[in-house]
């Protein structure tokens, strides 16, 4: 019998890859390519959805020659995808209205406090169990087809589509699909946790005709056959990138956590069947839900800047030429100098959420060197950690005790000791750096039968690497002070227009 | 001048323009100053750019000599780039020889270990990152040896009844690794411990490091004391999937 194996695409921020993996779940070949990243004014954040879909099919065909494999040995294509995103498309031709608008993107910031002084706006929180904010899709919708003139009256007119990046490459892989997951959905504003469906309330509080929207599908079910990229082959799963991370890491059980460290940091607790309302700046969303079952929901706590600080660091500053050198950098030196940076960037995410803050680097003096703020930019990834565990055992009532991470950033060993250090727990690498990906190839595995059951997906985990805690808890405390009065330096810089 | 290579010749005289000029030039003033085609000029610039002996500049778009040149004699992969880019090969060979993974570069005359990943039997193991090993004693370091990534020191110490210590059995002993293609250590090191390690190239096939396996030799090796030929094939495999992801053409 010829092996099979399920691919994955993950439909990133900055890249899209193609992985393939074997049945014990091991990476077999990888094909990846970025994409352009527009910051047409400061704040915006814009991808071309054309050029992603044109990145899917070339990266298809050449994951599975790396692999060595034909198509009649893939049993599954899953897809992860960066949430939040939108694209709007016209449904006839197929051609994006626009550039898609990135959840990094803060340009709805006057729209959404406009929207929360408006009446229902108390009800669109709670049935969407997701505050209003820059960082969702359904402002984001609102203010494409305000600014876009016509728009408005063609998707009454069903002539135009929306959706998350799962949606577009759907679309796009079965030739006409419009379909969601229910993951991508609970990051909109406009989904109903309890139905898991449209409110139509919420449509209305919009004035988002229900026309353009995708149906929402269960995330680990057989969703469509494709037609492009991966002719004949089964797509058995769709799920944003980060529950799909907590798939990948196998946390199905009520408690458990990982965190994914790539272009922002996302920390998400299983809370099972239960959704926990978070009333310290954590979020609530979907976790995943396999057909026929009922939903599962996790606790997010999301950093939005961390892999893309040291990304700024290296496009912007030029101090480093690849992320990885600046641990290089960073180990120039034994400790911070007494500097800070809090990267603000798109305003604080989880747990501060302020949308007005900005950037900060501070403890400035002349002794500090390059290598000093290498180690203040690996040092905010593991404070603004802390950060979320710190609000996430406050919440759950559970105490994290320990981290499983995972994504591009668990390369960087200085980091991971950090954030060992400053957690004051183990923290955990599993042994698959592209947890993503694998998560959603688990699903999709899972949806046509290719692995039986969660339980033998748990089996495939292994600790790959572990970093424990050493650092003085005097240190610990008076750096993480220094930390927090760092963070308040950040508050209130954008003026109200 | 029979057996010249022109392009390399032509890539020197472009470096030397770089090395003497005042600063930075452009595509046009070095073709001029060759008297060569900008398209021929373009391409071999490329090519420097790609190894690091040139840099150019975003805004301008002109030529300096690159950062590389400078570091010649030290290795030019960054230790914690090699890591972030071999991590996704290192992972399935962990799981599939069942053993734990080590990625290793040369240090002052030993193995510097830059990358471990456990071995998957989820029991308590201490990363060992930054660690330093005997280069004549280990099969990661018989490998920096034997492609000439690292010179043998002037005493062979002996960790073990079955250390290699003469010079001239090393000598012998890396022929055959260069021949094979990898490298052993069958307890060398360490009694009761063996492994297996091949090269990690960059481009043009320069050997940057190595990546093995190592564990329990009743487990690395078979009844005839060598290793099982399925294990090489996978340290093999992954060796040549990072060299590729770095940039090696064939190897
Ligand atoms: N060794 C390192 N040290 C610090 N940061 C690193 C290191 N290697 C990579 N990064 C950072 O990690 C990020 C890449 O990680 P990863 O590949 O998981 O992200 P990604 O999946 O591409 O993100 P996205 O899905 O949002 O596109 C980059 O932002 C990069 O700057
Ligand atoms: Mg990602």
């Amino acid at each position: 019998m010829t092996e099979r194996y399920v691919v994955a695409i993950d439909q990133g921020t900055t890249s899209t890859r193609c992985i393939v993996f074997d049945r014990r779940g091991q990476l077999v070949s990888l094909a990846q390519q970025e994409h352009k990243q527009y910051f047409p004014k400061p704040g915006w954040v814009e991808h071309d959805a054309a050029e992603i879909w044109r990145n899917v099919e070339r990266l298809a065909p050449l994951a599975l020659r790396r692999a060595g494999i034909t198509l009649d040995q893939v049993s599954a294509v899953g897809i992860a995808n960066q949430r939040e995103t939108t694209v709007v498309w016209d449904r006839r031709t197929g051609a994006p209205v626009g550039r898609a608008l990135v959840w990094q993107d803060t340009r709805t910031d006057s729209l959404v406090h406009r929207l929360l002084e408006a009446p229902g706006a108390a009800e669109v929180q709670e049935r969407a169990a997701l505050p209003l904010a820059t960082y969702f899709s359904g402002p984001r919708l609102r203010w494409m087809l305000d600014h876009t003139p016509g728009l408005q009256e063609r998707a009454e007119r069903g002539e135009i589509l929306f959706g998350t990046m799962e949606t577009w490459l759907i679309w796009n892989l079965t030739g006409g699909l419009h379909v969601t997951d229910v993951t991508n959905a609970s990051r909109t504003n406009l989904l109903d946790v309890r139905t898991l469906d449209w409110s139509p309330e919420s449509l209305d509080f919009f004035g988002i005709p229900r026309a353009m929207l995708p149906e929402v599908r269960p995330s680990v079910s057989v969703l469509g056959t494709a037609k492009e990229a991966f002719p004949g082959v089964r797509i058995g799963a769709a799920l944003g990138d980060q529950q799909a991370a907590l798939f990948g890491q196998t946390c199905f059980t009520p408690g458990e956590a990982k965190c994914t460290y790539g272009t922002g940091s996302f920390l998400l607790l299983n809370t099972g069947a239960d959704l926990i309302r978070s009333d310290n700046g954590l979020l609530s969303t979907v976790a995943y839900q396999i057909e026929g079952e009922p939903a599962q929901f996790a606790l997010e706590g999301s950093i939005a800047i961390t892999g893309s600080l040291v990304q700024w660091f290296r496009d912007q500053l030029e101090l480093i030429t690849t992320a990885p050198e600046i641990e290089t950098l960073a180990r120039t030196v034994s400790d911070n100098g007494g500097c800070y940076i809090v990267p603000a960037f798109s305003g604080l995410y989880a747990p501060h959420w302020r949308s007005e803050a900005r950037g900060v680097i501070v403890g400035l003096t002349s002794y500090i060197t390059k290598g000093h703020l290498a180690r203040a930019v690996l040092e905010a990834t593991a404070w603004q950690t802390r950060e979320v565990v710190d609000a996430m055992n406050a919440n759950s009532g559970l105490t994290l005790k320990t981290l499983k991470v995972d994504g591009g950033m668990t390369a960087d060993n200085l980091l991971m000791q950090y954030v060992a250090d400053v957690l004051d727990v183990p923290v955990v690498r599993p042994l698959a750096a592209e947890t993503v990906s694998l998560g959603a190839a688990y699903a999709a595995g899972l949806a046509v039968g290719h692995w039986p059951d969660l339980e033998d997906l748990r089996r495939n985990w292994h600790r790959a690497a572990q970093w424990l805690p050493a650092m003085d808890p005097g240190l610990r405390a008076s750096e993480y002070g220094n930390w927090r009065r760092a963070v308040e330096r950040t508050f209130d810089w954008i003026q109200p227009a | 001048m029979p057996g010249t290579v022109q392009s390399i010749e032509r890539a020197a005289a472009i470096l030397r323009m770089l090395a003497g000029g005042p600063g930075r030039l452009g595509l046009g003033e070095i073709a001029r100053s060759l008297d060569l085609a900008k398209g021929t000029v373009h391409g071999i610039l490329r090519t420097l750019q790609h190894v690091g002996f040139v840099e150019q500049d975003r805004v301008s778009g002109h030529y300096q000599l690159g950062a590389a040149l400078l570091h010649l004699g030290t290795s030019y992969l960054d230790i914690n780039d090699l890591r972030s880019r071999s991590i996704n090969w290192a992972d399935p060979l962990a799981a599939r020889s069942g053993e734990a993974v080590r990625i290793g570069t040369v240090l002052q005359g030993r193995v510097l270990v830059v990358h471990h990943v456990f071995r998957p039997d989820d029991t308590f193991q201490t990363l060992d990152i930054g660690a330093l090993l005997p280069l004549h004693a280990t099969a990661l370091g018989k490998v920096l040896l034997a492609y000439r990534a690292a010179r043998p020191g002037a005493s062979l110490d002996r960790f073990t009844h079955r250390t290699v210590v003469g010079a001239r059995e090393l000598a012998a002993d890396l022929d055959r690794v260069r021949e094979a293609g990898w490298a052993t250590d069958i307890e060398e090191y360490t009694v009761g411990e063996a492994a297996v390690a091949a090269p990690i190239r960059g481009y043009g096939g320069l050997v940057v490091g190595a990546i093995g396996i190592s564990g329990l030799v009743e487990r690395i090796c078979d009844n005839r004391y060598r290793p099982h030929p399925r294990l090489v094939g996978y340290v093999r495999d992954a060796a040549r999937a990072v060299s590729r992801d770095l940039g090696a053409a064939r190897h």
